[in-house]
């Protein structure tokens, strides 16, 4: 034990849910993981954001003690992956991108067992399962088997399943992969509702989407590796900033209107007399006042204004270059937009 | 440890070392996982087909249809057949863990069960209990058949809880090798399909169906050595009152427990590095 003392940083940071220092894990000579480092404060949503392949699901395996990193340390409410397993999956709940539960048991019978697995006694148990069915409106099909669920039934009885403990930390491994958009609204309405009533959440997504209606915070992550972390509104701001929208009473005074911005200083102003727009990048708020200013000083009329955020996957393309999903598998939602120029 | 907080003990320190799950917390478990098993049965009545049908079909085929050309009348080939079929039971059985343990890996259950806080053998152990409630089953089918045919017992129920016994002790150590053979396979129908290679041939080449006098020399030495001759042996002996009952008794025991030796370290081994 006397080694561990020396290491720095044994038991992670008060505050941090999830502590991940230089994580690396090999799989024969591929590198899933090469040397990740990543911390989710407690009570906040992370999105692990990646094509396919990146790495996600293998830190998801790490974190809830299903395989060993060959290298790094991590530290889940407190709990070590590796010396702590028993106690760190105490404080965990996983929901995976395959439903985990028993098709063969009802989706009473699956909960039943996961509380009697977790220690509640036989009444505990009974009374968490029935709580939970009633939350994820189950308790009609309470009785059924589980493989006469639909998707999102059984997608739910698997959340359903990963909050029996009311564990601290909840990871969420691609929760709505191959799911239709109905049923997808309907993971992200209980996802919601979780993170209200304050759960800290890991959620690994390839849906840019997802992570922008659930996320607090956000990690890119390409080929094993860490390349962006930040807010949500942060790695956009740092990646594109933003682009003013603004669309005059007359059509006819778009010229004018770039003009008098180029003569103050704000370059860049494109004009498209067709939807009768113009377009200015900015990068702050004071270029914002200024566009304004400028413009409400010379008596434009001005109809309506608006501001454009780069989507997340324009911030992707712009990180690594790349397209984030493979497109013959991206979902429609997923569909790469053009970059902002 | 009772309560899971954010600010756990220090490194190094005792009370940080995660807690062993005690004998109650581990009984609490397999009777949990135990519980599901048999559900998974209730689900789904066909999986039970070879353990309730396989001992009908077995003695209704072999009795009428080979019994009068192999003993010269059936009533004696039954007392010879039963204890045999009796005998291979918990091996039958045995050979199914493996398939319902690469199920479980196939779907994410085994992965969800792993992330909770219960000891790893548990959800073996459960699967242990299960098949031998089957094979208590399916012994007591054959048996009440039996008798419904005019099976015998010439001794008594010692001697016949004594077989049964007999046939479960060998039948755990050959869930070992079913285990290998569930966590080695891809799919569950390869385990059943190489499970059903292993048990043909062992349970043909024994003395359970005919007397081996009759057959070839080299086929001879091997239903000699088939663990399976000296179970049906023994419980020919133990159910008949005929015949040496000690040897093949010790047989089946040395057998068993050499199997266990070699392959129990090999499975626990395999599923400690799969969970």
């Amino acid at each position: 034990m006397t080694g561990i003392a020396t290491a720095p940083n044994t038991r992670g940071t008060a505050g941090n849910a999830v502590e991940v220092h230089g994580m690396v894990k090999h799989f024969g000579t591929t590198k899933a993981l090469d040397g990740v480092d990543l911390t989710v404060r407690e009570g906040t949503v992370l999105a692990l954001l990646g094509p396919n392949g990146a790495g996600k699901t293998t830190l998801v395996r790490i974190l809830s003690t299903l395989i060993k990193p060959d290298a790094g340390t991590a530290f889940v409410g407190g709990y070590d992956v590796l010396r702590q397993p028993k106690q760190l999956r105490r404080t965990i709940g996983l929901t995976g991108q395959y439903a985990s539960v028993d098709e063969l048991l009802s989706g009473y019978e699956n909960l039943y067992l996961i509380g009697r697995l977790l220690d509640l006694s036989s009444r505990g148990a009974k009374a968490r399962a029935a709580e939970l069915l009633e939350r994820f409106s189950l308790t009609e099909a309470a009785k059924r088997p589980a493989k006469t669920y639909s998707g999102g039934m059984r997608r739910r009885l698997d959340l359903a399943a990963s909050m029996i403990g009311r564990p601290q930390v909840l990871y969420l491994d691609e929760p709505t992969t191959g799911l239709d958009p109905r049923t997808r609204n309907e993971v992200w309405d209980e996802v919601q509702r979780m993170v209200a009533e304050g759960s800290t959440v890991l959620l690994t997504t390839q849906y840019m989407e997802e992570a922008e209606q659930l996320a607090n915070e956000l990690t890119v992550i390409d080929r094993g590796k860490v390349i962006a972390n930040g807010g949500v509104a942060e790695l956009k701001a740092k990646v594109g900033g933003q682009i003013l929208q603004v669309r005059p009473a007359h059509p006819a005074e778009l010229p004018e209107m770039a003009r008098r911005l180029h003569e103050s200083g704000i370059t860049g102003a494109t004009i498209s007399p067709d939807d009768g727009l113009l377009a200015v990048p900015i990068t702050g708020e004071e270029q914002l006042t200024t566009v304004i200013g400028v413009l409400g000083g010379r008596g434009f009329a001005i109809a309506g204004i608006d501001t454009k955020v780069p989507s997340l996957d324009e911030v992707f393309l712009a990180i690594t270059g790349k397209p984030t999903a493979d497109p013959a598998t991206a979902p429609a939602i997923a569909l790469v937009k053009e970059p902002v120029a | 440890m009772t309560t899971a907080t954010l600010a756990p003990t220090r490194a190094g320190d005792t009370r940080a070392e995660d807690p062993r799950i005690g004998l109650a917390g581990t009984l609490r478990h397999v009777g949990a996982l135990t519980r599901r098993n048999l559900m998974r049965i209730k689900a789904d009545p066909e999986s039970m087909f070879d353990a309730v049908l396989m001992p009908i079909v077995f003695t209704v085929l072999f009795v009428y249809v080979f019994g009068g050309a192999m003993s010269g009348n059936q009533d004696d080939y039954k007392q010879r057949l039963i204890p045999g079929l009796l005998g291979q039971t918990g091996m039958t059985l045995a050979l199914a863990v493996g398939t319902g343990l690469n199920s479980d890996f196939q779907t994410g259950v085994m992965d969800r069960f792993r992330t909770l806080p219960i000891g790893r053998a548990s959800v073996l152990l459960s699967k242990i209990v299960a098949e031998t409630l089957r094979a208590l089953i399916s012994s007591a089918i054959l048996l009440t058949f039996a008798f419904i045919l005019g099976f015998e017992l010439k001794t008594g129920v010692l001697e016949l809880l004594a077989a049964v016994g007999l046939s479960l002790v060998f039948g755990m150590s050959i869930v070992w090798i079913s285990m290998l053979l569930g966590m080695a396979m891809k799919s569950a129908q390869a385990v059943q399909g190489v499970s059903m290679l292993v048990l043909m041939p062992m349970q043909f080449g024994s003395s359970i169906f005919a007397p081996t006098e009759t057959m070839p020399g080299w086929l001879q030495a091997f239903t000699k050595v088939n663990p399976l001759s000296a179970l049906a042996d023994a419980a020919r002996g133990l159910l008949n009152g005929q015949g040496p009952i000690a040897h093949p008794v010790m047989v089946v025991l040395i057998w068993s427990a050499a199997s266990t030796a070699i392959f129990a370290p090999l499975a626990v081994a395999r599923f400690r590095k799969r969970t």
